[in-house]
């Protein structure tokens, strides 16, 4: 608890600072982009495992390309898709390290698909925080593999027909069907609460890595107001409304709770 | 006296890979090069390696672009249509300036093509495979004990240049059987890879492995930075044998499985009295373009042997600048050259007929 | 109450932080352009601020500290 300034023994407390893991650089993204929210949930969670002197970070392509610049560890850009192939290289180089991707849905659910599903398949032991904000951002506002039916995109200019491209890819109820998965959570950031509870499932990720339990993948519902042409508010609140019930909250797996241990 | 033991040229990169400490592999399964994964698979548990059977050949190479990210020895084999696959990977490599070993033992191509030998991605080798400017140091080895030596060679020059190495062999050579002296690779251990991402330890800033380059006058100065390097690669990295090429009137341009059947060809030759010799390159790239052109200074015609459509025979060209008569004499689609054929192209070229 | 610190020039005026503020402290400014050509974020009414760091928790560019 703190204490209320003027109370006998009260002193002046940080209630809130930028993490120490997260660069002091200005971020690229647009305004009211919740990459940036991410980005310091998982700054967060490095510095209160203090893990930040032996942690790598795997940026992906798209609008999160440059995560290299931001995260005050070491951090390598890996090819388009392919950050749980190289994550893997990592961590099979240096167990004793903790190794993150951050990955958006067109790196992750179109053309990383098979690099993801095989690393969980091999519960390799790495966490991935998966950005879902149902388009490709950096390339101007494409039909991702996880835009909703109906969607409006640059390439879906008539809204996503089903009939012709199919359905979105809904990645935490895919994994968590994996004997390998660890740990598969989604979780949003659009409001406080949820802010909060993402919070708690990235420090999961990371913790069930330093505890050797394996695949942890969290699935964070992100916005992005610029190529949805809406307003950083309503942004958030099209989440609720359009998003989450595509993409219901809520852990999809996780291992230890149910008492299962890889033998 | 060295012991010696018979192997598959195969498991002779795979034990000389261990030898240089290389303790990560990753492949994909593809025929002709199944043998180096099978060894590794059955080795490296043993002693504390990584064998690790990725889901694609993409896969393969973006693990070993991790592990060589994390500053450890790392390789990956595969065969023609796994390498196409491997371009992109192998572009990133050159991109960021990691050091990779790559085998490619070679089948017929296009496409699925064959699974018997050929030495048809020359180019793919030479010339890149994935976009880009960049290069690769490709070795081609004409024994199995090469495949071995090479190995080592190729961990080395790619620790040193911060670059892919490649050993592109061929079916045959993967799939023959000769004996090996292994006790003699000596390994110079890999140099000390400040650049690594192995953790900050809060004690550095962030290491950070990248190749994109958003500003054109940062990528523009990257790339002349790397060229820089290959120029030391071209002056000090060459590699080739010469047989017989003192007072060579014809020369014979041939590596790996056609070197060697080019050789019976030029003995028989020899016996018949025509002043024929040839330069075996060992480095595809960088390619022995000085000594092509100093034997265009006695050789009036100069024969490539290849199991391919031609495609080293343009490097020959060009490093003789065009001056002398040309011969392609190939089989190719997993067909072999037999000596007979190259000792008929070699008596047509001292005839003057060149067809 | 409590005191509010904005890194006035790395703000891009998204406005998510001035929502998401139960006591109506902040709004962003009418007149002021940062070197980003933002308006960016100011505390108006600084001293209803209690501190419970909702601002910060949304804010996607990490520019406020909270201290009380």
């Amino acid at each position: 608890m703190y204490r209320k300034c003027g109370e006998r023994g009260a002193k002046i407390m940080v209630v809130f600072d930028k993490p120490k893991a997260l660069c002091d650089v200005p971020l690229h993204y647009c305004p009211g982009c919740t990459h940036g929210i991410v980005h310091r949930l998982v700054a967060e969670a490095i510095d209160e495992f203090d893990i930040e002197g032996k942690t790598i970070g795997i940026a992906p392509v798209g609008c999160s390309v440059m995560a290299y610049d931001y995260f005050n560890c070491d951090m390598i850009e890996a090819a388009h898709g392919r950050a749980p192939a190289v994550a893997t290289g990592v961590k099979r180089a240096d167990p004793s390290k903790i190794v993150f991707t951050y990955q958006g849905d067109g790196d992750l659910a179109s053309i990383g698909m098979a690099e993801t599903v095989h690393a969980a398949a091999r519960n390799e032991n790495i966490t991935i925080i998966f950005i879902n904000n149902a388009i490709y951002g950096m390339t101007g506002g494409q039909m991702a593999p996880t835009s909703l039916p109906g969607q409006v995109t640059q390439t879906s200019p008539y809204g996503r027909d089903v009939k012709l491209c199919g359905f979105p890819v809904k990645v935490c109820e895919m994994l968590s069907e994996l004997d390998g998965a660890e740990y598969i959570e989604r979780v949003a950031v659009n409001n406080i609460k949820n802010i909060n509870a993402a919070k708690k499932a990235i420090k999961r990720a990371f913790q069930n890595q330093i505890e050797g339990k394996g695949f942890s993948l969290v699935e964070v519902i992100s916005s992005c107001p610029t190529n949805w042409g809406l307003t950083p508010a309503n942004a958030l609140k099209w989440i609720d409304e359009k998003m989450i019930p595509y993409y219901p909250l809520g852990v999809y797996k996780d291992r230890s709770a149910k008492g299962e241990r890889i033998v | 006296m060295a012991d010696k033991v018979l192997m598959k040229g195969n498991e002779a990169i795979a034990e000389a890979a261990i030898i240089a400490g290389c303790r990560h592999y990753f492949g994909y399964p593809i025929t002709p090069q199944t043998e180096v994964a099978a060894y590794m698979a059955k080795k490296m548990p043993k002693i504390g390696g990584t064998f690790l059977q990725a889901e694609s050949e993409i896969a393969a190479i973006n693990m070993v672009y991790g592990v060589s990210s994390a500053g450890k020895r790392v390789m990956t084999s595969s065969s023609s249509p796994g390498i196409s696959l491997k371009g992109e990977g192998l572009s990133y490599l050159a991109g960021a300036d990691l050091p990779a070993f790559v085998v490619n033992v070679q089948r017929g191509g296009p496409g699925l093509g064959g699974i018997q030998p050929s030495q048809s991605d020359y180019f793919q080798s030479t010339r890149g495979g994935g976009h880009g400017d960049y290069r690769m140091i490709v070795y081609a080895p004409a024994s199995v004990q090469e495949m071995a030596s090479l190995t080592v060679k190729a961990f080395e020059s790619a620790d040193k240049y911060r670059m892919t190495a490649m050993i592109l062999a061929d079916g045959t050579m993967g799939q023959m059987m000769e004996p090996v002296d292994l006790a003699s690779l000596k390994v110079n251990p890999a140099p000390e890879k400040l650049w690594a991402t192995t953790g900050t330890g809060k004690k550095r800033e962030h290491n950070i492995i990248n190749s994109l380059y958003l500003k054109p006058e940062e990528l523009e100065k990257v790339n002349f930075e790397r060229y820089e390097r290959y120029q030391t690669v071209e002056a000090d990295e060459v590699m080739y044998e010469e047989y017989l090429m003192n007072d060579a009137e014809i020369c014979v341009a041939a590596f790996g499985i056609a070197a060697r059947v080019s050789k019976n060809a030029i003995n028989e030759a020899r016996a018949r009295g025509i002043k024929v010799g040839m330069i075996r390159p060992i480095t595809l790239w960088p390619f022995p373009k000085n000594v092509f052109k100093k034997a265009a200074e006695k050789a009036h015609t100069f024969i490539s042997v290849e199991l391919s459509m031609g495609q080293m025979i343009e490097d020959v060209k060009l490093s003789t600048e065009c001056k002398a008569n040309y011969l392609l004499c190939n089989r190719v689609g997993g067909m072999i050259p037999l000596p007979e054929q190259v000792l008929k192209c070699i008596e047509n070229a001292a005839k003057g007929e060149l067809k | 109450m409590a005191k509010l610190t904005f890194k006035t020039d790395l703000c891009k005026g998204c406005g998510l932080c001035v929502n998401v503020c139960p006591k109506k402290v902040l709004a962003l400014s009418a007149e002021k352009i940062n070197k980003k050509g933002h308006h960016p974020v100011e505390a108006v009414n600084p001293d209803d601020c209690i501190g419970c760091a909702f601002c910060a928790t949304m804010c996607p560019d990490c520019i406020i500290k909270v201290e009380r």
